[in-house]
């Protein structure tokens, strides 16, 4: 990244509130880094790619945002707050193979679980969370599967689930992990619109991306990542063939859309 | 009915019923194996326990050996995170050198305490009214009643007040992490429910029972039910069914009672694992049969509307154009009509209007996997069900 780069970056965030700020992280599976040293600011209201090979720490630096994993070292603030404070603020879509399917529970009931961190302990979910729950499954087009059986659903139904889930908690910041992965056309394009209209609402969405193609189509913000941070920031200043080659390690070209 | 007979039937329902709350999460979380390796390994607690109060109904026997089942828990967490080892493995290495720790803590001391192995492995029901709890003269019933009653209120009171948590938590450890359900707390809080229900029903059915008690009934109601609160509910309901059915059981044979439980809980699997409407074996088979038909059917219909040669579509050359045998194809050719997609004119068939807009729905499907346009085929076929 250039002098005049670094300049260009400092003056568009200046301008907004930082809405998560990671310092100095280290993250060790088994005392092997697989983060290593992570400085990281990421403004309010952008639509943020995280990208990066396999291994590179992509899930991993969600999930200690996310207080998922304990790191070695290193601090997360989310509107300059710790992470426990402001849970309220924060939703989460993990990888769909995360969890397991065939658990005894419709989608209407997968989509409640996002109101229960507002519910705190013991509490239940009332009629009016139930009611946010559909009006979340609504936007997901997936109102008519709401007594479905989990199983019974398609991979991009169970993604639109999970999605519907994140939303009903009414966050300002979302993180997904791999959303896009292996879903069909109907729901990549669920997501999209969702994304659209998350970021209209100034909200701050942070999502693992693997497929480098639409980067520049879906993103306006993008973090390069292999173990250490390459490269963050707007994606028409940073998203270039040098950064690729450097998170790559290979000389990598994409045709970036102007 | 005698009073002790009504007694040891209260005592084996509140264990069924002690037991099949904590197993059902078990299930799900599929630890069904650390029921096994905690009931097992309590024993050098119980035997310690048992030498300091010489009461096996004792407040404080049950905790200590509830705490040897929650140190197995861990045990076999820690040698499964050094990642030399798998869980199965870690499992098997804890649980059987903690239980021979247990056994010969009893053969070095068998000759002054009432405690044997095969109490401990098989349980004594038919013993337990013999054990009262009188206070100051009073008969207040057995002590065992005492013990597995107080269990059950505590076990129901901790599901109804945390049920969110624990199905949160079951279902997506990452989520509940991440809206500050500690994943890691209920987690030892639900191994501690196990282990106290293991100590507190071990004493009335023994070690092999109580896993049986846990696994079991849940593993029944998960065949049943696609619904968390329903499958607790059927949980309790096999476990009360067998503890009771089992008593009559051994009553009639003159067996023993928890080896009768056991066995009515394994019949009553078996029985669901064959009738359950969607998952059991049956309606496997059943719906596996007719996906075949229904493939064959859309290969068939295909076939009809790809080619218009008269030879193609001849009612006794079909199964040679489509290399089928005339079982198959006389199976194809009825359903098709049956459902009016094609007709037959003089020995030659042909797609009729609803066949022709079937089949272009159902490659459409096949092509684009687009589930909302045959929302509608989905209810008469099985084919395009999950």
């Amino acid at each position: 990244m250039t002098e005049n780069h670094h300049h260009q970056i400092k003056q568009s965030s200046s301008t907004k509130r930082i809405a998560v700020k990671v310092d100095d992280l280290t993250v060790a599976y088994n005392y092997k880094p697989v983060l290593w040293d992570i400085d990281l600011e990421i403004p309010e209201g952008v639509l943020m790619a995280i990208v990066g090979p396999n291994g590179a720490g992509k899930s991993t630096l969600i999930k200690s945002i996310l207080g998922i994993l304990k790191p070695l070292a290193g601090s997360i603030r989310i509107y300059n707050k710790p992470y426990s404070k402001q849970r309220a603020l924060v939703a989460y879509v993990p990888q769909k193979g995360s969890v397991d399917w065939d658990f005894p529970t419709t989608a209407l009931d997968v989509v409640t679980m996002g109101t229960y961190g507002s519910l705190g302990w013991i509490k239940r979910p009332r009629q009016r969370h139930k009611k946010a729950a559909l009006e979340a499954l609504e936007k997901v087009g997936m109102l008519p599967f709401k007594n479905r059986q989990i199983s019974q659903l398609s991979g991009g139904q169970q993604q639109r689930i999970f999605l519907a889930r994140a939303l009903v908690q009414n966050a300002s910041i979302y993180f997904m992990d791999e959303p896009f992965q292996g879903v069909d056309a109907t729901t990549e394009i669920a997501i999209i619109n969702i994304l659209k209209e998350l970021r209209k609402a100034n909200k701050t969405v942070i999502v693992v991306h693997h497929d480098l193609q639409t980067v520049p189509e879906y993103f306006d913000w993008v973090t390069f990542l292999n173990v250490k941070k390459i490269a963050t920031g707007p994606v028409k200043d940073i998203f270039n063939d040098d950064n690729l080659t450097k998170t790559y390690g290979i000389n990598y070209k994409v045709s970036v859309q102007e | 009915m005698s009073s002790a007979q009504l007694e040891i039937q209260i005592i084996a329902s509140l264990v069924a019923i002690a037991c099949a709350i904590p197993g059902t999460f078990l299930v799900l979380r599929k630890m069904a194996m650390i029921s096994d390796a905690i009931s097992h390994s309590i024993l050098p607690g119980i035997v310690v326990g048992f030498f300091i109060t010489q009461d096996l109904n004792s407040p404080l026997l049950i905790l200590l050996a509830a705490v040897t089942g929650v140190i197995t828990v861990v045990l076999v967490e820690y040698i499964q995170k050094t990642g030399l080892v798998k869980e199965d493995t870690a499992i098997g290495l804890v649980f059987p050198i903690l239980f021979s720790i247990g056994v010969i803590l009893i053969a070095k001391n068998a000759n002054d305490v009432h405690l044997d192995i095969d109490a401990v492995l098989l349980g004594e029901l038919a013993f337990s009214p013999f054990n009262r709890f009188v206070i100051t003269g009073v008969d207040l019933g057995p002590k065992s009643l005492w013990v597995i009653g107080t269990i059950v209120l505590i076990t129901v009171g901790l599901l109804i007040a945390f049920f969110k948590e624990l199905k949160v938590s079951t279902f997506d450890a990452g989520l509940a992490a991440s809206l500050g359900f500690s994943p890691m707390l209920l987690h030892y809080g639900l191994m501690t429910v196990s282990s106290v229900t293991t100590v507190g029903s071990f004493d009335a059915v023994g070690a092999i029972l109580v896993v049986a008690l846990m696994i079991a009934p849940a593993a029944t109601a998960y065949l049943l039910t696609t619904n968390l609160k329903k499958m607790l509910i059927y949980a309790v309901c096999f476990g009360v069914f067998s503890a009771i059915s089992g008593y009559w059981l051994a009553h009639g044979l003159d067996a023993s009672i928890s080896g009768s439980i056991t066995t009515v809980l394994g019949f009553v699997f078996l029985l669901v694992y064959l009738i359950a409407p969607h998952r059991g074996i049956i309606a496997v088979l059943y719906r596996e049969k007719q996906q075949r038909i229904e493939v064959s059917l859309l290969v068939f219909l295909l076939h009809l509307s790809n080619h218009n040669e008269k030879e193609e579509r001849h009612v006794k050359h079909l199964n040679e154009h489509i290399n089928w045998q005339k079982v198959q194809s006389k199976t194809v050719l009825d359903l098709a009509l049956k459902n009016n997609m094609i007709e037959i004119n003089e020995h030659i068939v042909s797609l009729t209007k609803k066949g022709e807009a079937f089949t272009k729905q159902a490659i459409s499907y096949i092509v684009t996997n687009e589930d909302s346009e045959i929302e509608h085929i989905k209810e008469d076929f099985f084919l395009f069900r999950g």
